[in-house]
């Protein structure tokens, strides 16, 4: 593989672990339920809750600060193949991150990789995607139209 | 000597008692539970994630609901659960330019790309009492609209074309962004300590304090370039991976003031900006927050300190409400040693004082004699 393949797949890799962080947990366990996901895995870290500070930047694009911290919960696992998996996501759901990390370690196995994506992945994304647009269309309904009033005498 | 004074296990305990039993209240009415803390009163969440400078809306909400209602008593809670947890690390720095926007007003542009978006703002209501709540009527769907989805720059970015507006705040290149949950507070500071002080600082107190630089008191000349909440990514580095792990996306409130200077020795004339950034929707205290982040730039701006926002020293070590309410309340615990003591001084003071006007007195009637 290639430095350039090697991109993409790490590319496709963020991009799936954002998709399982940004889930909502209860959804993802029941994606995970539906797929008879594995749950023969060994967890070597985790599930752990612990903070982050959130950083700025002045002025929305100048120098870096912290303005607050928030949670988050992390785990590792490596499945009986060998795969190691991570997840990292906000808030404190414990089985979010088991579940999560475990569906990074499959994603990685190249024949499990379309199982992950099509059957937890797609639907994720198609909800957040959904969401987001439902999001967008109610504020852009609250835009502003000006309009000028015609006066005078001419 | 020494006496140690013990007692009052007993009351303290059913003293706790009597509170758990008056937070719940009546037990025929339902009790409250956290996602309808979280759905019904997100502002008041929004507040405590804010001051108790930790995003988590379920644990607000839980402080909200052991507070019984008490936003400074739930930010303490908050504040102190998250002393119990390990830091994971920094975040990279949001990106508000690529924020899903819920709101976004400009006070200076009325033709700004992307345009002004009310979004679920109390603005334009009428202030009235609304008795139809009580009986949880249907609430409409919101109204759709097709929207164009594009990127909305920062107003700052569209001002700063023209060179009449000063650029986001730089600091040197080898400066290290403090952390004030790490290192203790020394003054002067830098702005980045200050903007941090100031996002988890005490909503009415900044409130009070950008109010007073409006009403003359360190006037700055301020115009909301833009206000703006939605949702930003969070990104952070770890070793484990090759690239920066996305960890979901946070709701913040951003405002951009922008004030008219007439410039001076370290200056020239143009426009200078106050910026404010807090968690959850909370307009209110980013506008107060970038008027305070203005008037404490009076040093670096060249302009005269006259007025207590402009005092960063007075400003920044009163604005957390948790070590303001810690050092007020603390009055009312046991000082009794302290008071006797004090008692045994004043009655002392009180007799010399009886004695010397006594003798005044004999010294004028012997006098007028």
């Amino acid at each position: 593989m290639d430095r350039r393949q090697e991109r993409e797949l790490e590319a496709e890799r963020k991009a799936a672990m954002a998709a399982l962080a940004q889930a909502p947990a209860d959804e993802l366990k029941r994606l995970c339920a539906a797929a008879g996901m594995t749950h023969e895995a060994e967890m070597l870290r985790g599930p752990e809750t612990g903070l982050v500070s959130v950083r700025g930047r002045i002025g929305g694009g100048g120098a870096p600060f912290n303005f607050g911290e928030a949670t988050v919960t992390r785990a590792t696992a490596r499945l009986p193949g060998g795969e190691i998996g991570h997840s990292y996501a906000l808030g404190r759901d414990k089985e979010k991150a088991r579940l999560s990390a475990i569906a990074d370690a499959l994603w990685q196995n190249p024949t499990r990789r379309a199982e992950i994506e099509d059957r937890i992945l797609a639907p994720l994304r198609a909800a957040q995607a959904e969401a987001d647009a439902i999001g967008r269309a109610e504020t852009a309904a609250t835009k502003v139209d000006f309009f000028t009033m015609v006066r005078g005498e001419d | 000597m020494y006496v140690a004074v013990k007692g009052g296990e007993a009351a303290i305990a059913n003293a706790h008692r009597l509170l758990a039993d008056r937070r719940r209240g009546d037990r025929s009415v339902p009790a409250l539970r956290i996602d309808q803390i979280v759905e019904q009163l997100a502002l008041g969440v929004d507040r405590v994630m804010s001051e108790g400078s930790l995003y988590d809306r379920e644990l607000a909400a839980l402080a909200i609901m052991q507070s019984r209602g008490d936003l400074i008593e739930a930010i303490f809670l908050v504040r102190a659960y998250r002393t119990t947890l390990p830091r994971f690390g920094y975040t990279r720095p949001i990106d508000t330019a690529a924020m899903q926007v819920e709101r976004r007003v400009s006070a200076t542009y009325k033709d700004l790309p992307g345009g002004q978006l009310l979004g679920p703002t109390f603005d334009y209501t009428h202030r009235l009492l609304d008795p139809e709540l009580a009986n949880d009527p249907a609430i409409a769907e919101p109204e759709q609209r097709e929207g164009d989805g594009q990127r909305m720059a920062r107003v700052s970015e569209i001002l700063a074309h023209e060179g009449l507006i000063e650029a986001d705040g730089e600091l040197p290149e080898d400066h290290l962004t403090g952390d004030i949950t790490r290192e203790p507070l020394e003054f002067p500071m830098e702005r980045d300590i200050r903007l941090q002080a100031l996002s988890r600082g005490d909503e009415g107190f900044l409130l009070a304090l950008g109010y007073s630089t409006q009403r003359g008191y360190g006037r700055s000349h301020p115009f909301v370039g833009e206000v703006r909440i939605g949702e930003v990514e969070l990104e952070l580095d770890v070793p484990e991976l090759p690239f920066p792990v996305t960890l979901g996306r946070i709701r913040v409130t951003e405002c951009q003031m922008v004030n008219q200077f007439k410039g001076s020795a370290k200056a020239p004339p143009q426009f200078t900006r106050g910026y404010g950034l807090v968690f959850g929707q909370s307009e209110r205290k980013a506008m107060a927050m970038s008027l305070c982040d203005r008037a404490l730039r009076a040093g670096e701006l060249g302009e005269d300190i006259t007025a207590p926002a402009q005092d960063e020293e007075f400003v920044i070590s009163h604005s957390d409400n948790v070590q303001a309410t810690g050092f007020v309340e603390h009055l009312k615990l046991p000082h009794y040693v302290d008071f006797q003591a004090e008692l045994d001084l004043v009655r002392r003071m009180r007799s010399e004082h009886d004695k010397r006007n006594q003798s005044n007195e004999t010294e004028q009637r012997e006098a007028a004699e």
